[in-house]
């Protein structure tokens, strides 16, 4: 299974990376190196095998519906790169 | 003299008062001051918080007060490991500036068991890495050999216990990111069951397959720190609620009729000749002290590397998806915020990191997620399964814990290479088994590591068989000797 | 317009009333200053992970029962990656192709005839943040209190044949999810928010046509006029010879149209996966048992009772047990002065005027069902007629007070005494000769012109039966 240029370009996008020509050019060559070793799992039998999602045999882990106190508005905005208003700013999103 | 002592020596020192906390850590900062301008182990140094720490222990100490385990024992974090009011960068330009306002639940611990933090250690960036090369600051030097690397992701760690610049560190290990600088910097480095020290505050790479353990000088360090962080927390769902043993008091207990399955596929092409010879060598220590041996298959060890690289990207992709630059971290500025967050990630990740996001990405997408991820997952299953069988019969597997000693700094360019790195530690994560890495020998003076797997939950195990090897090879006692003027890193 | 039929399918969220949020334990109260209900949790900071609230795993096992849903016994959460400014992970954590509950229905009464609506599947998810777009500005600011509020996703069949029957629907499932005790419902504060899938086909047809995504309606009025609107425009279209092209369109409430919605920048590719950061929840039949267990009557079985028990008219019994907390009061007043006729007739008249108006729910207000069971009484023993019991309402819902408190305070006795009424009666005779002959010329209408003028003179306190009395007597 080869991943094309174009496909590249638009795992990039998905990936909300800008990436050059260039770049597009060198993930396509080393993207094709790792997956071309991946395709060796082509070879297992794994028709009836379940996948694993977790190693642990966990579930039914909670917390309970208590109230703790939060963050100062002071520390969660302390590390924002633009705030205003007690709100973090950006460019403006249209919808 | 720093150099040389151990948590359990410093302990005794601290304890027998020939030594204070306050002396003890002055003397770390000292031997950092002295050798971290070649080593290059850490990002940040928190040098006046360490002092006041070490004034509380010794007040604690004097004052009869009941102190903790680690009271005094300066010790270092490896900076992917969130520490509250001190920066935690993950060697990222993306995160050089951030301040968390939280502890990650081992810094916690650490705390409470007095332990003294000298400062956050270096690592491949997001952990992603096999060198700790990919630092957007700096690449880490290997102590034996300042020429080499120290090994990756925790190089940073491996190198500064093996400098001696702190009495033991913690590490974080997604496919093999203690276990494999431990080998390279002659440390002691561990793994522990997923799910057996919390991973609260650690900045995740790969989920399913992060690990915090410890990187110490000897097997009975490594048992009283993993004592220390071992503990179940309700913040981390994958957190075992699993009590915490003295992990000490398996130590002693020799390797009289424990079994050992000795994996083929381990010892195969691929594996430097030399590190099979020193690890067969080792082998034949622990036969000789009692343990059987004998050698065993896990046939779907060569599948592990193919499948860690589908797993841990996709994975690392949606972690790594909140770098945009809008709550905390590298924001470049622009008008759109498309563009903003494209740049903005663009320009705060490296090329190593951004290549894994790439391919993780690619394996989640509609169309190829059943022939990578969903495949990757099921084999994983098989990976599980070859290990649940051999430890139907055997206490312990014991393997390389890399492939090759310590490589020349630069070497190793081509990223499915490094990868292969991984070859032996990485199954242990997907499996979600415990492992240690002990020294085992040297090769032309580069340390080379032995690896320990063990039953979920059996570390107990590991440092039993680690320690009674470790008494008998007396190779804890080596020591790298470094250069101690700046610039004599050529 | 040529012939189509409308294909609705509706999807539905509805915040739960937990008091913390999904995964921490930031508290979920609207209206709280911006960025102050929020922690390294919500705000996806770096090694930070969530741990999964049990009340919302419960809530959402209980409105799911409530919607007939099946629950399979095992079910995980999934990461729905995407970028955008209100989500602080880039992934929301929602659930996939494993949800809690699934199969469900609930039964609407449209034309007298009940109708069963599918429900796909009810899955737990949380909630976005909030972008504020700046009026003058180039820039827009992200205020993450809501960020991780509990969401249940409530995912109709393509079941409904039309705006009014979507509109319904909706009712429905707002009593439904109200009876069973998990949220408020509050459309207009955003606990409940509805997203549309709708497409029309030539009638008779078996195959969907294309559909577009409606958002944006914001209110029960809004659904309906906004599907309403968009079967004009398919309709329209497909009349043409043109295709309606698959998108997502928003409703705007002032223009009264929808629009396509710019993309929320190119491809959607999600890339769900499961969260490794959580674990699966497993659910075995003793805790579908007791949660079965704890919900309370439902709407359809309430309104069946009162018609077989209480002698209600269906359509009473469907007004007064569309939200619950209308049919308790109900109940408990019935009960406390055994009028249920006439309590109902209250309730479904000036006192829903009254909530209307007031924009409150019943259990808000200073009405109790013992106030009204009192003003009953009042009235049934001729203390007040029913002109005055109105006034005496509206002074409960200012002042709480009792009715008969009321009453004795403002005088407000019904005047039963002859003497006392004749006086007036004799005066309203006096001055107006002209409405007097023409009742005595057999103008029946006269004599309600003359009680009204009773009425007025007394401020309303005569007895009504009485005045008539007393003018027949004297024009007779």
């Amino acid at each position: 299974m080869k991943i094309t240029r174009e496909e590249v370009a638009h795992v990039a996008r998905l990936a909300m990376l800008e990436i050059s020509e260039q770049e597009i050019v060198q993930y396509t060559e080393q993207l094709n190196a790792i997956l071309e070793y991946a395709d060796k799992l082509k070879e297992l039998e794994t028709e009836n095998v379940v996948p694993m999602a977790h190693v642990l045999p966990l579930h039914n882990v909670f917390r309970e519906d208590e109230e703790l106190p939060c963050l100062s508005r002071e520390a969660a905005l302390a590390n924002a790169p633009a705030e205003e208003d007690g709100m973090f700013r950006v460019p403006r999103v249209i919808e | 003299m720093f150099a040389e002592m151990t948590v359990a020596s410093a302990l005794e020192m601290l304890g027998r008062r020939d030594i204070s906390a306050c002396e003890l850590t002055a003397a770390a900062l000292q031997r950092i001051k002295d050798t971290d301008e070649v080593i290059r182990a850490f990002v940040t140094l928190t040098e006046e918080k360490a002092m006041t720490a070490a004034e509380e222990a010794d007040r604690q100490r004097t004052a009869g007060a009941a102190a903790g385990g680690l009271a005094g024992i300066p010790m270092a974090l490896k900076d992917n490991i969130s520490t509250r009011g001190i920066r935690t960068t993950c060697s990222s330009r993306m995160l050089h500036n951030f301040v968390p306002p939280y502890d990650a639940a081992v810094t916690e611990l650490l705390g409470q068991s007095g332990a003294v933090l000298l400062g956050k250690t270096n690592l491949d960036e997001f952990a992603m890495g096999s060198s700790t090369e990919h630092s957007a600051f700096f690449p880490t030097r290997n102590p034996w050999d300042t020429e080499r690397v120290a090994g990756g992701s925790s190089g940073g760690s491996a190198a500064a216990v093996a400098a001696g610049q702190a009495l033991f560190a913690l590490g974080s290990d997604t496919g093999g990111s203690i276990r494999q600088p431990a080998a390279f910097c002659g440390v002691v480095g561990m793994k522990p069951t997923y799910g057996r020290v919390s991973r609260y505050g650690l900045v995740a790479f790969a989920s399913s397959l992060d690990q915090i353990g410890p990187l110490t000088r000897d097997v009975r360090d490594c048992a009283m720190v993993l004592s220390a962080i071992a503990v179940h927390d309700r913040r981390d769902s994958t957190s075992a609620a699993v009590e915490t043993p003295d992990y000490t008091a398996f130590l002693e207990g020799g390797v009289r009729g424990i079994r050992i399955g000795v994996p083929r596929e381990y010892f195969a092409a691929g594996i430097d000749q030399n590190v099979k010879n020193t690890v067969r060598q080792a082998l034949r220590v622990l036969i000789s002290l009692g343990a059987e041996a004998e050698e065993i298959s896990l046939p779907h060890t060569e599948y592990g590397i193919p499948i860690y690289y589908l797993i841990a990207p996709a994975e690392a992709s949606s972690n790594l998806a909140r770098y945009d630059g809008v709550q905390y971290g590298f924001r470049a500025e622009s008008d759109s915020l498309w563009e903003q967050f494209r740049k903005t990630r663009s320009q705060g990740f490296g090329a190593e990191v951004k290549r894994r996001i790439m391919l993780g990405t690619y394996a989640l997408s509609s169309g190829y997620y059943d022939a990578h991820y969903l495949k990757a997952l099921q084999a994983r299953t098989l990976i599980k399964r070859d290990f649940d069988e051999a430890f139907a019969r055997y206490d312990v597997l014991l393997t390389p814990t890399t492939p090759t000693a310590a490589f020349p700094v630069g070497a190793v360019e081509d990223p499915l290479t490094m990868y292969m790195n991984d070859i032996c530690t990485i199954p242990v994560n997907l499996a979600g088994l415990p492992a240690l890495s002990l020294p085992c020998g040297f090769i032309c003076g580069l340390p080379v590591g032995m690896q320990l797997i063990g039953r979920p939950f059996d570390e107990g195990m590991l440092l039993r068989v680690a320690y009674a090897y470790e008494q008998h090879s007396g190779l804890q006692k080596e020591r790298p000797q470094l250069p101690r003027q700046r610039g004599n890193s050529q | 317009m040529s012939s189509y039929e409308t294909v609705i399918g509706l999807e539905v969220h509805v915040e739960l009333a937990t008091k913390s949020k999904i995964f921490c334990s930031c508290p979920t109260a609207f209206g709280k200053g911006a960025n102050t209900q929020v922690c390294p949790v919500c705000l996806g900071f770096p090694g930070t992970l969530p741990v999964l609230n049990r009340r919302a795993v419960e809530y959402a096992l209980k409105a799911a029962l409530a919607l007939n849903c099946r629950i399979p016994s095992f079910a995980k959460f999934d990461r729905k990656n995407y970028f955008y400014p209100d989500l602080p992970k880039a992934y929301q954590i929602s659930q996939y192709d494993l949800p809690l509950a699934v199969e469900g229905y609930l039964e609407i009464g449209m034309e007298g005839k009940v109708k069963r609506i599918g429900i796909t599947r009810v899955h737990l998810e949380e909630d976005a943040g909030k972008l504020i777009h700046s009026g003058y500005g180039d820039y827009s600011l992200a205020d993450y209190n809501r960020t991780g509020v509990p969401l249940l996703e409530i995912v109709s069949e393509p079941d409904l044949r039309s705006p009014e029957e979507a509109k319904v629907y909706l009712e429905k499932l707002r009593s439904i999810i109200q009876y069973s005790g998990v949220s408020d419902v509050k459309m207009e504060e955003g606990s409940l928010r509805c997203d549309a899938n709708i497409s029309l086909r030539p009638a008779g047809s078996s195959a969907f046509g294309v559909r577009t995504e409606i958002k944006n309606m914001n209110s029960f009025k809004a659904v309906q006029r906004g599907l309403e609107y968009e079967v004009q425009r398919q309709g329209a279209a497909l009349d043409a010879g043109r295709q309606v092209i698959q998108e997502t369109r928003r409703w705007d409430e002032d223009r009264e149209l929808t629009f396509p919605m710019r993309s929320k920048e190119e491809a959607h590719d999600y890339r769900y996966f499961p969260d490794p950061d959580l674990v699966p929840v497993i659910i075995d039949i003793d805790w579908v048992e007791a949660i079965r267990r704890s919900l309370p009557e439902m709407p359809d079985e309430r309104r069946r009772r009162y018609v077989a028990e209480l002698g209600l008219s269906e359509y009473d019994a469907a007004v007064l047990t569309a939200s619950p907390s209308l049919a308790d009061f109900f109940e408990a007043a019935a009960a406390a002065c055994q009028e249920v006729k006439a309590a109902a007739n209250w309730l479904m008249g000036d006192i829903t005027r009254h909530l209307k108006a007031m924009g409150l729910e019943i259990r808000e207000t200073k009405l109790t069902p013992s106030h009204l069971a009192e003003l009953l009484k009042l009235q049934n023993e001729g203390t007040i007629s029913g002109a005055l019991a109105k006034t005496v309402l509206d002074e409960i819902f200012a002042t709480g007070k009792r009715p008969g408190e009321i009453v004795s305070e403002k005088g407000l006795f019904q005047i039963s005494d002859k003497a006392a009424l004749g006086a007036i009666v004799d005066q309203i005779i006096a001055e107006n000769p002209k409405s007097v002959d023409d009742y005595r010329g057999g103008k029946e209408k006269a004599l309600g012109f003359l009680v009204g003028q009773v009425m007025r003179q007394s401020k309303g306190k005569a007895n009504p039966e009485l005045v008539n009395t007393l003018l027949r007597d004297r024009l007779g």
